[in-house]
């Protein structure tokens, strides 16, 4: 007879990691449709070499680091989806692999890979690419009507049919007239990176994921609040900073990433607030028209310490209380 | 109300109450049982039986002068032919009495309703009784009902949440014998001296409440005895959860029921005392569910203490497959036994056999802090944190995560995409918590 023992519980619910990123991905697919509609079939182009990149490098990397095989936890899509996300759909594509390379090898796997990561591998990557390649990241473009990138598929999949133009904050910072309105913003007819640009899309993704309980609505609010507050004091205009820019991807999709926000939900407000207000910091004082990744980046950094300071107080007082009593 | 709303963290696991409508069924006759002296918390019984003695049921065969113990008895008539010290699945050894059945199941002369004249005189029937905690915790049931001066009870609360997967020994015990719960719990106030009962169960057992509220009726208890309705969630049965959703007190860290003037028995105890009091006839059967994938037929059964789980499962229908896991207790705090050939214990209340399907455990993947163990911990808990700290023998930071107030349900893992052994590493951080509180009063032993 060969009984297993082991420690209780014996049951196991259902919920895999893999199965987690796989709804992180189905949530994220909404902005993508969107995305290719305005930008052409060069938004799949440019999604499919980072996720084909960003899986290639873990699989390298752990291969060479004689750990096991992690590609199939999906993290790395998700990496490179998000990674994706957040450059212009007119990024030469050998930029797009340096990323990965940076997201995937630089800042998850020598960390130890999946869960001891201390920042975020797609923010990092964006700002890696756009400190190094500032004209190539910087080259924001916008179809020249809504749909009509899709109309020729040669020129679609290289993007040769988009035009220049600037963000929607690159004009508020130069002092532009000619702002998109709010409708346009929410939609995503504007230049912009190519998974920011839907605030609908993105939107109705961040509340699946909410829904499925699988992000908590704590740092997606704080954040925005905390952007709003800067906003408001300096005498902006709340709405239009929330729903243009990267906001509502970062708050969402990039903020909420597990592994490197906070645990408990006084943790996650305490998080969100400072990437809102580091934002507006950012947008409204500093030198850039965007602060989202930058913000969650200096977020990042800090979670540990965020952890540290907000350990649930256990049912029953913990250890303080019973020594008080004695 | 308001209580169920606020504690209401933990898991809900498939019920898999497969067994609920099926009436517990008596199992008598068992060629061997297999007694072993240490079946509660506390102090374990010198046998005061020896090889080739003839005993019979409900015979005195083994007793502690330690008032943490619980004496136990024969549970089927025949011959004593081993006394013996056996290697429990645990590591632990521990004195076992073997006793061959003469068919005849004697009841032994001893065996008669005690003369209660007093609050002493009860307790000391119920220690006789060799009752326990049934609930699983098996604490000598005689110790928890003399709480230390000025900690007296004012409240009764009776666990019938019964919220482990698989178990419905309870369910069947308060649809078959509601009246004999009742005045269990009558005759424990009325010696006691407790005014006032609460019997917290779960809202999906509504006709046992039923029940339960038509023989409070009966009996006239009505202002003194309340039956409340918990919401269905694991571990709604665990203490210190039911204690503040049937009364709203927090049992403080490191506490005991009694710092909040409350005591707590298991429906099944309360049932058993009640027996004990009108027969005399000590703890020697107990209600269990049979389950899990490997069994033929599942179902409650009432069998001799003692008895072998597979000599149980055949007697009802036998194994469907060869089990992979064997379950002392339910999927989420049951131990895993590393072989079947053991005789049930007072405080079981299911045995599970899980097909090689069922045992296979999930690998391990790193965390990806999602902080689901946080979100369903009872205990508020950080659980990645401690299972952190243990891996890596910190022991300021397991102080920090307050890793003793685990009670180990389960929730946790259960949750844990990742599939992280967290209760297995917090059990290992308690140790060294354990061992490095025992170093430091050694050390302070040595200094003196
Ligand atoms: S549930 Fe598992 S993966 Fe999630 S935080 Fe807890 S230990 Fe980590
Ligand atoms: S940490 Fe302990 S009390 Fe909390 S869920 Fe895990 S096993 Fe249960």
């Amino acid at each position: 007879m060969n009984l297993k023992v082991s420690s209780s519980p014996h049951i196991r619910a259902f919920g895999t990691t893999g199965r987690v990123m796989l709804n992180v991905i189905a949530a994220l697919i909404p902005a993508l449709g969107v995305s290719t509609y305005f930008f052409g079939l060069r938004v799949l182009v440019v999604v499919s070499v980072t996720i084909a990149s960003c899986v290639i490098f873990e699989y390298i990397s752990r291969k060479i680091m004689k750990r096991d095989n992690t590609i199939t936890d999906l993290s790395a899509v998700v990496t490179g989806l998000l990674l994706a996300f957040t450059l212009s759909p007119a990024t030469p594509l050998w930029i797009c692999v340096l990323g990965a390379f940076v997201a995937i090898v630089v800042a998850k796997q020598m960390f130890g890979g999946i869960g001891n990561n201390f920042v975020n591998p797609a923010i990092l990557a964006r700002i890696v690419l756009a400190v190094s390649f500032p004209v190539q990241i910087g080259s924001w473009k916008i179809a020249s009507a809504p749909g009509a990138a899709l109309s020729n598929f040669a020129d679609s999949v290289s993007g040769a049919d988009l035009i220049s133009s600037a963000t929607p904050l690159g004009m508020l910072a130069s002092g532009s007239t000619e702002l998109p309105t709010y409708l346009e913003l929410f939609l995503g007819n504007r230049a912009g990176s190519l998974g920011e640009v839907s605030v609908i899309a993105l939107l109705l993704g961040g509340i699946y994921l909410i829904a499925r309980g699988l992000i908590k609505i704590w740092i997606p609010i704080s954040f925005c609040i905390g952007t709003v507050i800067i906003v408001l004091l300096s005498g902006g205009d709340p709405m239009y900073h929330l729903i243009s820019g990267g906001l509502i991807l970062g708050a969402f999709f990039m903020a909420t990433d597990y592994v490197t926000s906070p645990l408990t939900n006084p943790g996650k407000i305490i998080f969100g607030l400072g990437c809102g207000l580091i934002t507006g910091l950012i947008r409204i004082y500093g030198n850039l028209p965007e602060g989202v990744a930058f913000s969650i980046l200096i977020m990042n950094i800090v979670t540990p310490h965020i952890d540290k300071l907000t350990i649930p107080v256990p049912f029953g007082g913990g250890k303080k209380h019973a020594k008080q009593k004695a | 109300m308001i209580h169920n709303l606020i504690m209401r963290r933990g898991v809900h696991p498939d019920a898999s109450k497969n067994t609920s409508e099926l009436p517990t069924i008596r199992l008598e006759s068992f060629a061997k049982v297999q007694i072993p002296m240490s079946m509660h918390i506390g102090a374990p019984c010198a046998p005061c039986a020896s090889v080739g003695d003839q005993v019979s049921v409900g015979q005195k065969i083994g007793d502690s002068p330690a008032f943490m113990s619980a004496p136990i008895h024969a549970s089927i008539s025949g011959k004593v032919t081993a006394v013996k010290k056996v290697v429990s699945s645990s590591g632990s050894s521990v004195e076992v009495v073997e006793i061959e059945s003469d068919g005849l199941n004697t009841i032994h002369d001893s065996v008669k309703p005690p003369v209660i004249e007093s609050r002493a005189d009860f307790i000391k029937a119920i220690r006789e009784s060799g009752l326990v905690g049934l609930g699983g915790a098996s604490f000598p049931t005689h110790v928890k009902m003399s709480p230390p001066p000025g900690k007296e009870p004012d409240i009764l609360v009776i666990n019938a949440a019964e919220c482990e997967p698989f178990i419905t020994a309870d369910y069947r015990h308060i649809l078959e014998h509601a009246d004999e719960i009742i005045e269990g719990i009558i005759s424990t106030m009325n010696w006691l001296g407790i005014p006032k009962t609460v019997i917290g169960i779960e809202d999906n057992k509504k006709d046992a409440a039923g029940l339960l509220r038509f023989q409070i009726g009966k009996s006239g208890a009505s202002d003194s005895i309340r039956v409340k309705l918990l919401k269905t969630i694991y571990p709604q049965g665990a203490e210190k959860p039911l204690i503040f959703n049937t009364t709203g007190r927090k049992v403080p860290t490191g506490g005991l029921p009694h710092d909040v003037h409350v005591m707590v028995l298991n429906v099944a105890t309360v049932r058993y005392v009640a027996r004990y009091l009108k027969t005399g006839m000590p703890l020697v059967r107990k209600h269990l569910t049979i389950d899990g994938s490997a069994v033929a037929r599942p179902c409650n059964v009432t069998a001799p203490i003692g008895s072998f789980i597979m000599d149980i499962v055949d007697q009802i229908g036998g194994v469907k497959q060869s089990p992979a896991k064997v379950i002392m207790g339910g999927p989420m705090m049951g131990v895993a036994m590393d072989r079947d050939n053991v005789g049930i214990l007072k405080a079981n209340n299911a045995i599970l056999l899980f097909d090689a399907n069922d045992a296979a455990i999930p690998e391990e993947s790193p965390c990806i802090r999602c902080s689901k163990c946080i979100d369903v911990c009872p205990m508020n808990l950080m659980p990645t944190g401690i299972d952190a700290a243990a891996r890596a023998k910190d022991l300021e930071d397991l102080v920090r995560f307050n890793t003793m107030d685990c009670i180990e349900c389960g929730c946790c893992s259960y949750i844990c995409p990742a599939k992280r052994y967290l209760v297995q590493g917090i059990r290992m951080g308690k140790q060294l918590l354990r061992d490095s509180e025992a170093k430091k009063k050694a050390a302070v032993k040595g200094e003196q």
